[in-house]
């Protein structure tokens, strides 16, 4: 994938003005990743009302495809129903941003999001639903997605 | 190609991965020494022969090939304890790399050394290498770890160091000759006289200064020294400690195990002589004897020359740079005091996007807190871009960066 199809309009306008960026306050869930091998940190909050996506936000520092993943990401969610998120997938995530072929090094980027939210997922479904058997399903699909 | 005090030619032509091309067909153009170096055929030819010729393993066994093995892996020991004028050859140890060094000093010196409330000076400025063993080393000995800072020029602000020894429990001082991040060359023979007057002990990281420019121990008068063949044309997993003979002497062994001892009894052991106490289990024979090569190599050329080129390039690459709106340049901008490594930032480009991008021209650089996120902290920022030079990259290539850095631009409509 060549940067010209990389770095478009829309991720350098989702890099420069993230939507959804920022704290809530006592959220539900609160989940904070980084990337070792470049330093991409990323935190997201999310409340969940009804079943249903009721709030989210995100703070990160890191690379246009990494920010720009994250915050495209929350527009997907808000406003979803709960079971829906659950089942998002790698898939999903890159069809969102228009990525394919990315090599290995930055697929790790545009993933790091959906990788911070399945883990915010699992926290929420073993401590708070006590839900084992979906809480280590997401556990199992967040380390499987690099 | 533009004149150097090297014969860019001719060198360029050992190198047999510098004539391939990626991303389908674009000239390599490879700027990220600082990482590792590119390996001339000699240095290559030299491990394929032992594989090839005498493969055996050394020290023990009395065959022809033993002896020849034996002979060329401490032929090694005597080329590396010339090029930095070590005083004894028995000095020289080899291990991993230069982390392993940085590991063995904090393991067998350190654990008889440091006690609680003792305290380890190093720099804002270290590759995690040289923090990270200090902070297990702490840690377990309830002593302090101390950094001295780095001022808006790239430089240690070494009056710190003075108020550190003042406590007078100071136990060793740890700092890189030359910063892998910054450039910046470390005004080490002033920081290791004034520890000396303390009779605090010194180590110094050569693992960026070594390939860069003239070293000479004896002069430097430091306590331990480590540094990585692979950054200077040898091949992976050989690095060097230097110490001095009477502090080997007093360390405990860091591995156990063959060829580190002189008697093994069931309860009681008796060490190897120096360096072989240090060197347990069977070595990379094949890599340190190629090393000798890489030795061989830059001795060719002559460490002046090879630093005269490098500054040449890397004035003109610093003066491009410059100019080009939106960059930041981090570390001194006076040649006199960095080496060979350029960090900056384009914009609000992130280094990861910018390699992405200059990658497609063919140009490695490295992207990212290249292991010193201490450092990242004091220059608040997440991440650097990094161009790194060695005796083979040449002004045309610079040409190159300064095209694609354009273009990248161009692609995030600064």
């Amino acid at each position: 994938m060549s940067s010209a199809d990389i770095y478009r309009e829309i991720i350098l306008d989702y890099y420069r003005n993230p939507r959804n960026f920022g704290k809530i306050p006592n959220p539900d869930i609160s989940q904070r990743d980084s990337n070792p091998l470049c330093g991409d940190e990323l935190e997201m909050h999310l409340n969940i009302k009804d079943n249903k996506v009721s709030d989210v936000k995100f703070t990160g520092k890191g690379c246009a495809i990494s920010q720009a993943s994250a915050s495209m990401l929350t527009e997907l969610i808000m406003g979803k129903d709960f079971e829906y998120v659950k089942k998002l997938t790698k898939e999903d995530i890159l069809d969102n941003l228009g990525l394919h072929d990315l090599g290995p090094a930055r697929i790790k980027c545009a993933l790091l999001s959906l990788k911070v939210l399945k883990s915010g997922l699992y926290s929420y479904l073993s401590d708070k639903l006590k839900d084992t058997a979906s809480a280590d399903k997401i556990k199992e699909e967040a380390s499987g997605l690099y | 190609m533009q004149a150097s005090v090297i014969n860019i030619e001719s060198v360029r032509n050992d190198f047999p991965i510098l004539k391939r091309k990626v991303h389908k067909d674009k000239l390599l153009v490879y700027l990220d020494n600082a990482a590792t170096t590119q390996k001339p055929i000699q240095v290559i030819e030299a491990i394929s022969n032992y594989y090839l010729n005498y493969n055996s393993n050394i020290h023990r066994a009395v065959h022809e090939l033993a002896e020849e093995a034996t002979a060329a892996y401490e032929t090694t020991r005597d080329k590396v304890a010339k090029f930095i004028n070590a005083k004894n050859r028995e000095e020289i140890v080899f291990v991993r790399g230069t982390t392993e060094a940085i590991n063995l000093v904090a393991y067998a010196w350190g654990r008889q050394n440091v006690q609680k409330d003792d305290i380890i000076v190093t720099t804002e400025y270290e590759h995690h290498s040289n923090i990270v063993p200090w902070q297990l080393l702490v840690k377990e000995k309830g002593a302090k770890l101390e950094y001295i800072g780095v001022d808006d020029n790239g430089e240690l602000i070494l009056d710190q160091l003075d108020t550190y020894l003042a406590t007078g429990k100071v136990k060793l001082v740890t700092f890189s000759q030359m910063s892998n991040v910054l450039g910046t060359i470390t005004k080490s023979e002033e920081i290791i006289k004034k520890c000396h007057k303390y009779n605090v002990r010194v180590l110094v990281d050569g693992a960026q200064s070594v390939p860069h420019m003239k070293v000479d121990l004896q002069k430097l008068d430091c306590d331990f020294f480590a540094f990585s063949a692979h950054k200077m044309l040898g091949p992976t997993g050989v690095g060097i400690l230097w110490a001095r003979k009477e502090l080997l002497q007093e360390m405990v062994p860091f591995n156990g195990g063959g060829d580190m001892i002189r008697e093994v009894h069931k309860y009681e052991t008796t060490w190897n002589d120096l360096p072989y106490k240090f060197e347990a289990g069977t070595p990379n024979i094949a890599d340190v004897i190629g090393f000798a090569a890489a030795i061989d190599y830059l001795e060719k050329i002559g460490m002046d020359k090879v630093r005269e080129h490098e500054v040449d390039i890397t004035k003109y690459a610093l003066e491009k740079l410059s100019q080009i709106k939106g960059i930041k340049i981090y570390g001194p901008m006076n040649t006199e005091k960095r080496g060979g490594v350029i960090s900056f930032n384009l914009g609000d480009i992130h280094p990861h996007d910018l390699a992405t991008i200059i990658d497609e021209d063919g140009v490695a650089i490295r992207s990212g807190h290249h292991c010193a996120q201490v450092l990242m902290e004091r220059l608040d920022v997440s991440a650097t871009s990094r161009a790194s030079f060695y005796i083979y990259n040449t002004k045309e290539e610079v040409d190159v960066l300064i095209k694609s850095l354009n273009r990248a631009k161009e692609l995030f409509k600064l």
